[in-house]
C-alpha cells in the first residue's frame, strides 16, 4: 500500500518543522527517513499516522485520501521509539489490544497471536509483564502488537533509538529479514546513516523540514545531490577545497599528474583499516588504506606523498 | 546491619550474611529501640488504653454501648456518608487531576491552590464558611443545616484534595505514547481511557479516597456546625464527644474503638492493595 504526500506544511509557533514536503512511498518498500534531529522527519512519519495534523497539505495512504481521518480510523501500525507498552498488560493481551477491541473472536485472537509472537520470537513470553522483558524484547512486542492489526503501513519512529548498540545491530537485521516476510510498506525514522544504509530500499534525506535527496542507499553514496547529503551518508574529508570519500583517496610515494603534494602526519591503525592523516597545503584530508597498502607505501609520520581522489 | 556486628555473631560466615539471620548491631540496635518507644508513647500505648477502656464492663458492656440506638445511629451515618463521599471523591477528584494535568487554561495555578484550601483551612473555620452558605437562611436557597445531606456535604468539603492529590503525580507520569499506540490500534478516546488509562491510575485513585474515607470517618471540626449537634445528623466522633460530656467513658471509648478498627482495616487494605501494585511495576 502507497503512502503520498502532498505540500505537507507544519509549522511550530514560529519554527517550519516541514516545508511543502512532498513525498511517495511505493507499496511493499522499506523506506527511511534519515536526517539530523529536529529536521522534521518524526513530524513527517506523526502526520502520516495521523498523531499530528499538518497546517496545510494532504495524506493518502493505499490512494484513500487520509488527511482528516483520525489515527484510530487510519489502521496504521505505529511503533514508538519509547516502545509505548501497555505496562499493565501481559505480552499477550498487549499485542492481542487491536483484535480485541474489534471483538474478533477470541479463538481468531489467540491464533494470529502465537503466530505473531512466534515471529518476534517471544512465544515463551507471552504472560510476562512489559517491565520483565529487555528493551530489545519490549520493541519486537510493540512491533507484533502493531502487525496484530494487519496495517496498511507500518511506520516506526526511530524504533532502535533507545536500544545499545549491539541490540540495535541485531534487531536491524531482523527487521530487514521480517519486512522480506512480511511485506508490509514500512517507513522508518531514524537519524543513523548506517542504520538506514544497511536496512532500507529507499532512503529519504529530509534536514532543515524538505526533503534533499530521495534514492537507493548506494545512489545517495555513490551520487549524492548536495554536499549535506554526501556529509551525512558516510564518511567525508576535504583535499584542494573539494569534498571527497576518505577511501577514494589514493597515495603515491612518488609525483603523479593531478596529484597534491602532502605530508604524512600520522598514522592510526583501526581494526583492518589505517587512518593516514595528511597535511596537504590549507587542507588537512585523511585517507582510508588497507594494512596492506599502508604497508607496501612504507609509510610513517613524516613521509612526502602524493594525494589523488580516485575517479 | 553487619556494620557493628561483634565477631563472635560470625560463626559461619554465610549466616552473618544473610539479612535476615543477621543479629543487631548495637547502633541499630538503640535506633530500633528509640522508634519502637517512641511509637508506643504516641500511639500503642494510647490506642491499647481505649480499647481496654472500651472493654472494661467486658464483652457484654462493650456490646451494650456500641449498640445503642444513638450510637448506632451516629455509626451508620459516619460509615454511610464517608462511603459515599469516598465515591463522589474517587469519581470528581479524577476529573478534577485529569483537567489540571492534561488542559491548560487561565487560571491553573490558582485552581491549584484552591483545591489545597479545604485541606489547609482550620476545621471551624471550614465549618464556618459551610455554615454561611448552607446553613438557616442560606443566600443560595440551600438550607442544608441538620440534615444528613450537610454532613455528606461538609464531608466532601473537607476531602476533596485526597483523590486529587493521589492522581495527579501518577498522571503526570503517564507515557501518553501508549495511549497514542492505542488509538492507532483503533480504540477510541473512552476505550483508551477505560483500557488503557483507568487501570494505571486506579491503585492511586483507591488509596487517594481510602485516606479520604479515613478523615471523614473522623472528622469534627467541619461537621459540627452545619450539623447543630442534632442528634439525626450527628457524626460518630460528636456522639463520643457528647458521652464524656455525659461521663459515659465506656460508651465513648466503645465507639471510638470501632472507628479505629475500621481506620486499621481500611488502612491495611490500602496497603494490601498496594502491594498488589508494585508487584506489578
Amino acid at each position: 500500500m502507497s503512502i503520498e504526500t502532498r505540500g505537507i506544511v507544519k509549522r511550530f509557533g514560529n519554527f517550519v518543522a516541514l516545508d511543502n514536503v512532498d513525498l511517495t512511498v511505493e507499496s511493499g518498500r522499506l523506506t527511511a527517513l534519515l536526517g539530523p534531529s529536529g529536521g522534521g522527519k518524526s513530524t513527517l512519519l506523526r502526520i502520516i499516522g495521523g498523531l499530528e495534523t499538518a497546517d496545510e497539505g494532504s495524506v493518502r495512504i493505499a490512494g484513500v485520501e487520509s488527511t482528516s481521518i483520525p489515527a484510530q480510523k487510519r489502521n496504521v501500525g505505529f511503533v514508538f521509539q519509547h516502545y509505548a507498552a501497555f505496562k499493565h498488560l501481559s505480552v499477550y493481551r498487549n499485542v492481542a489490544f487491536g483484535l480485541e477491541i474489534r471483538k474478533r473472536p477470541k479463538a481468531e485472537i489467540k491464533a494470529r497471536v502465537d503466530e505473531l509472537l512466534e515471529l518476534v520470537h517471544l512465544e515463551q513470553f507471552a504472560d510476562r509483564l512489559p517491565a520483565q522483558l529487555s528493551g530489545g524484547q519490549r520493541q519486537r512486542m510493540a512491533l507484533a502488537r502493531a502487525l496484530a492489526v494487519e496495517p496498511s503501513v507500518l511506520l516506526l519512529d526511530e524504533p532502535f533509538g533507545a536500544l545499545d548498540a549491539k541490540v540495535r545491530r541485531e534487531l536491524r537485521d531482523w527487521l530487514r529479514r521480517l519486512h522480506d516476510d512480511v511485506h508490509v510498506t514500512t517507513v522508518f525514522v531514524t537519524h543513523d546513516q548506517e542504520e538506514a544504509l544497511e536496512v532500507s530500499d529507499e532512503i529519504v534525506v529530509i534536514n532543515h523540514g524538505k526533503i534533499e535527496q530521495v534514492g537507493t542507499p548506494s545512489d545517495l553514496y555513490d551520487k549524492p545531490a548536495n554536499d549535506f547529503v554526501m556529509e551525512f551518508l558516510g564518511p567525508v574529508t576535504t583535499l584542494g577545497g573539494r569534498l571527497v570519500r576518505p577511501h577514494d583517496l589514493e597515495i603515491f610515494p612518488h609525483h603523479v599528474d593531478n596529484g597534491i603534494e602532502a605530508e604524512v602526519l600520522r598514522l592510526q591503525r583501526i581494526g583492518f583499516e589505517v587512518r593516514v592523516e595528511l597535511r596537504a597545503g590549507a587542507d588537512e584530508p585523511w585517507a582510508q588504506l588497507t594494512r596492506g597498502q599502508a604497508e607496501a607505501l612504507e609509510l610513517a609520520a613524516g613521509s612526502r606523498v602524493w594525494v589523488r581522489p580516485l575517479d | 546491619m553487619t556494620l557493628a556486628a561483634p565477631p563472635l555473631a560470625v560463626s559461619t560466615a554465610d549466616r552473618a550474611e544473610s539479612p535476615s539471620g543477621a543479629r543487631l548491631g548495637r547502633v541499630s540496635g538503640l535506633g530500633l529501640g528509640t522508634a519502637v518507644i517512641w511509637l508506643s508513647l504516641l500511639v500503642l500505648i494510647p490506642l491499647a488504653a481505649v480499647v481496654a477502656k472500651a472493654f472494661g464492663g467486658g464483652w457484654s458492656g462493650f456490646w451494650h454501648a456500641v449498640t445503642r440506638h444513638q450510637a448506632v445511629q451516629a455509626l451508620e451515618l459516619t460509615v454511610g456518608s464517608s462511603l459515599i463521599v469516598s465515591l463522589i471523591n474517587a469519581v470528581m477528584g479524577t476529573l478534577l487531576a485529569w483537567v489540571l494535568v492534561r488542559d491548560s487554561f487561565p487560571g491553573k495555578r490558582l485552581v491549584e491552590m484552591v483545591i489545597d484550601l479545604p485541606f489547609a483551612l482550620p476545621t471551624i473555620v471550614a465549618g464556618l464558611v459551610l455554615l454561611a452558605v448552607y446553613g438557616n437562611g442560606s443566600p443560595i436557597h440551600l438550607d442544608l443545616y441538620a440534615t444528613q445531606r450537610g454532613v455528606a456535604f461538609a464531608l466532601l468539603f473537607v476531602t476533596l484534595p485526597f483523590v486529587v492529590r493521589a492522581v495527579q503525580p501518577v498522571l503526570m507520569a503517564l507515557d501518553t505514547e501508549a495511549e497514542l499506540a492505542a488509538a492507532c490500534l483503533g480504540a477510541g478516546p473512552v476505550t483508551v481511557f477505560r483500557r488503557i488509562v483507568l487501570p494505571l491510575l486506579l491503585p492511586a485513585i483507591v488509596s487517594g479516597a481510602g485516606l479520604g474515607f479515613a478523615r471523614a470517618m473522623g472528622e469534627y471540626g467541619t461537621v459540627l456546625l452545619l450539623s447543630g449537634g442534632l442528634a439525626k445528623a450527628q457524626v460518630s466522633s460528636q456522639y463520643v464527644y457528647g458521652q464524656i460530656q455525659n461521663y459515659d467513658y465506656v460508651g465513648a471509648a466503645a465507639t471510638a474503638t470501632v472507628l479505629l478498627f475500621i481506620s486499621l482495616a481500611v488502612l491495611v487494605g490500602l496497603d494490601l492493595l498496594q502491594r498488589r501494585a508494585a508487584r506489578r511495576g
